[in-house]
């Protein structure tokens, strides 16, 4: 029953976002008041219906209904609640119906927030953001329909994915990812409600900034998320490996990440708005080539791609999109004007245009990367892998220049700088740089992108905390009170701009923990017998020894090891493999110790099926936690941006006042 | 005019920047591509195949394998119908991996025609297969290691 309960609520979904999408087009056309308001409660019902769809998935998976295709592929009797919820999205059709569960969401509650206020914008921006919304339902009924009825059900169901289910973070990622992608949705949608109604002033961008700064936030913590949930789970080590998942992830965030300070130059000085239309319309496009790539089994091969027709359903909506955002945008191009021109070389928008032609060449190199086997293959029927080495080679100097830069930006001041104000402005964080370089130098780091990195991370980080510290003297100064509500009154006078700043801080420091992890890694894999032990920079790690455990849902072979460090017992740690039924290979369950200067990270690679010996892989990665640390604070920042304050932006056709620079 | 002239500048300049990237990008995917053959493909390139880097996909052919737990030292032979490939690696091997298994190892083929491997992984797919009656399940295999309690 409660199959039929989901699949006719997917089905109304199409349905009715598809009559949505008509009654919002032809509402405005006629000016028929009423039609619009129809569409809008198109969706507000859609999020109904798929809140609906999804709560019954859940409760399939929750009941153990195998009659249900979905929960026969990725259910089991054996897994434990939290994985048996979470694995909602573990497979290809239940992402896809969670991801609509979230663009429903987003519809309606963006539809609510501007009912009224924007006219043929609004409506316009509605029907675009149903219309993506045709398309994932029309995948739910079609293609990815995890509704499919299995007679006779099932005693019982594989479970999910072992690597899916071997960590809480898996509870985490994949939504705060859907949450972050499907949020670029929203801002699309009105960038193409934009260019339909005409309205082409900075209205789409006003009304969409906290959206965008919320996905991009969401998405930010996501990607680290996976990073953190590579590291503890997949047992090398690592937290990067440009894999085209990975690739597909970080790529929109790339994007977003330009037209967060690329909208800002339209705002202030009314350039880029050929340029912004194109971002978000590539951060849209990233987003469903994302899914693409990683929904539709093409990285696998280009073979199992087309052996299943959701691959086509992807490229073609793609190829909608394109043709007809660029359509729109080529159509709107004499509209589309800058109505002001750069006054000075040495001014904050030029930096934001470096910027920008930084992270599109980012953008760019790994898209190619990403791209290049699938086509390689599907044209010359080669296997091919791109390596990492590309990626590095390509994007270590885009990304220590950015690092650089993000100090930079801050330091001046739109349209024109004072040379003088800036040089002067510049002592702290070049002081910074050197000192840094010098210690760096001086402990024994020789690593070039090393030394760059840190010393580029003092700068910036000098550069933005130096913003606060002027801002927070000067309040205290003509207020008279304590430095804590100074520095808080700053932040609540621009919110934005602060926000932003604590952003910055939060990138650099994931900057430092990459470079600390990265550069000053070491490690040594090493066979020990019970009670021997392995030495590495500073620790003892004793292997106690070997012992099983037959868990209700998987069969885990564990090592028991003692951490010394200088003869004193500091810590136990027990890497694990764990072997789930049905799948040949065990997941690899590294312990990690991690600590703020260096984490101890310990990998069961081996054992003698008698407990004799043990093969350990010990690696010693100094600063990572400060990578997960760093993508807190960016999302801090980004939360203060939006409710940090008074000055909150309500939706009016007025451009704001010229730029009041803050007296230094 | 100046305009006019300004924007063809602008304009050159991009096509510039673009261009010179791009050639960038084109060479240092060339230089980093990975390609995946069987033994018998790699042997065919002849000395062609030495000092790149490769995947390679085959069997491990039964006899072959040689794990020194003590020197962290692996050693096996790989083939397919084409031609065998002595692999050597300084990895452990994977938890599963067997005797006439379906490997796939990364590294570069070293000049003395021993395939020095990086990674070695076993080839496996992440759809569901019923245990399959001749693998002996792990709670079978490692019996001794439970602890009692």
């Amino acid at each position: 029953m409660i199959r039929i309960l989901g699949l006719s609520a997917c089905i109304a979904a199409l349905a009715i976002a598809s009559y949505g999408v008509v009654a919002a087009a032809v509402g405005v056309r006629r000016r028929d008041a009423a039609l619009v308001r129809s569409a809008r409660s198109a969706a507000y019902t859609n999020f109904a219906l798929m809140a609906v769809a999804n709560l019954a998935m859940v409760y399939g998976l929750v009941t153990h209904d195998f009659s249900i295709d979905y929960v026969a592929q990725v259910g089991s009797r054996a897994t434990p609640l939290y994985f048996t919820i979470i694995s909602l999205w573990s497979s290809l059709e239940g992402s896809i119906l969670f991801w609509g569960l979230v663009l429903s969401f987003y519809t309606a509650l963006a539809v609510w927030i501007t009912r009224g206020k924007l006219g043929a914008l609004g409506a316009y921006a509605n029907a675009a953001m149903l219309g993506v919304g045709v398309f994932f339902y029309l995948l739910l009924v079609g293609p990815a329909n995890p509704w499919g009825l299995v007679s006779p059900a099932p005693m019982d169901g594989p479970g999910p994915n072992p690597l899916l289910q071997n960590h809480w973070l898996m509870g985490v990622h994949p939504p705060l990812l859907y949450l972050g992608y499907v949020g670029m949705t929203v801002p699309f949608g009105f960038a193409v409600g934009a260019l339909l109604s005409g309205r082409l002033d900075d209205t789409w961008l006003r009304v969409t900034h906290r959206w965008t700064v919320a996905a991009w936030g969401l998405l930010s913590l996501a990607i680290v998320a996976g990073m953190w949930w590579s590291y503890e789970v997949l047992g090398w080590g690592g937290w990067w490996a440009w894999d085209p998942v990975e690739n597909a992830s970080f790529m929109p965030w790339l994007t977003a990440t330009a037209f967060m300070h690329s909208a800002m130059v339209q705002e202030r000085r009314g350039l880029l708005r050929v340029w912004n239309m194109s971002l978000i319309i590539a951060t849209f496009v990233l987003t469903i080539l994302g899914t693409f790539l990683t929904r539709s089994g093409i990285i696998s091969s280009v073979h199992a791609f087309s052996e299943g027709p959701i691959g086509m359903y992807f490229l073609a909506f793609i190829a909608v999109v394109l043709v007809v955002s660029l359509a729109l945008v080529a159509g709107r191009s004499s509209e589309l004007r800058s109505d002001g021109h750069l006054d000075n070389m040495v001014s904050r928008e030029t930096v934001f245009l470096v910027n920008n032609l930084l992270l599109t060449a980012f953008t760019f190199t790994v898209l190619l990367g990403t791209m290049f086997p699938l086509v390689a293959e599907a044209l010359r029927g080669e296997k091919v892998s791109v390596g990492a080495p590309f990626f590095n080679q390509m994007t270590l100097p885009i990304c220590v220049l950015l690092l650089f830069l993000i100090g930079v930006g801050p330091m001046l001041p739109w349209r024109v700088a004072n040379m003088d104000e800036f040089k002067r402005r510049t002592r702290i964080p070049a002081l910074a740089l050197v000192v840094t370089l010098v210690v760096a130098l001086t402990l024994g780091l020789r690593d070039v992108w090393g030394l760059i990195a840190f010393s580029f991370a003092a700068w910036s980080g000098a550069a933005n905390i130096q913003e606060f510290a002027h801002g927070t003297a000067a309040r205290r100064r003509a207020g008279g009170g304590r430095w804590l509500p100074s520095l808080a009154g700053l932040i609540r006078s621009n919110p934005q701009r602060y926000g932003g700043y604590i952003a910055h801080l939060g990138l650099i420091t994931t900057a430092i923990g990459m470079t600390g992890s990265s550069v000053l890694q070491s490690d040594i894999l090493a066979t020990v017998r019970p009670g021997e032990s392995i030495e590495l920079s500073g620790y003892t790690v004793r292997f106690d020894e070997l012992w099983a455990d037959n868990q209700s849902h998987r069969f885990a072979v564990g090592a028991d090891l003692t951490v010394l460090i200088a003869n004193r017992e500091v810590g136990r740690m027990d890497p694990r493999l764990n072997f789930y039924a049905g799948r040949d290979e065990p997941i690899m369950t590294p312990s990690v110790r991690s600590r703020p200067h260096k984490d101890l990270y310990v990998n069961l690679s081996a054992f003698e099926q008698d407990g004799s010996s043990a093969t350990l892989h010990v690696i010693v990665e100094p600063l990572v936690v400060w990578i997960w640390i760093g993508s807190f604070i960016v999302a801090f920042g980004a939360l203060v941006s939006l409710v940090g304050g008074r000055r909150t932006r309500t939706v009016s056709p007025i451009r704001r006042g010229a730029p009041v620079e803050q007296a230094v | 005019m100046t305009g006019g002239r300004r924007k063809i500048g602008f304009a050159l300049a991009v096509v510039v920047v673009l261009s010179s990237f791009g050639y960038l990008v084109y060479g240092g995917i060339g230089e980093n591509l990975v390609f995946f053959h069987t033994p018998g493909e790699l042997l065919a390139k002849g000395a062609q195949a030495y000092d790149r880097p490769y995947r390679l996909g085959g069997q491990v052919v039964p006899g072959t394998m040689t794990w020194n737990a003590e020197a962290v030292d692996l050693r096996f032979t790989m083939q397919d119908v084409d031609g065998q490939i002595v692999v050597h690696s300084t990895k452990a091997p994977p938890a599963m991996f067997r005797e006439g298994q379906g490997v796939v190892v990364e590294g570069k083929l070293n000049r003395d025609g021993v395939f020095e491997a990086s990674t070695v992984m076993v080839k496996h797919s992440n759809e569901y297969r019923p245990p399959a009656d001749g693998h002996p399940k792990p709670e079978d295999t490692y019996r001794s290691l439970i602890r009692e309690s």
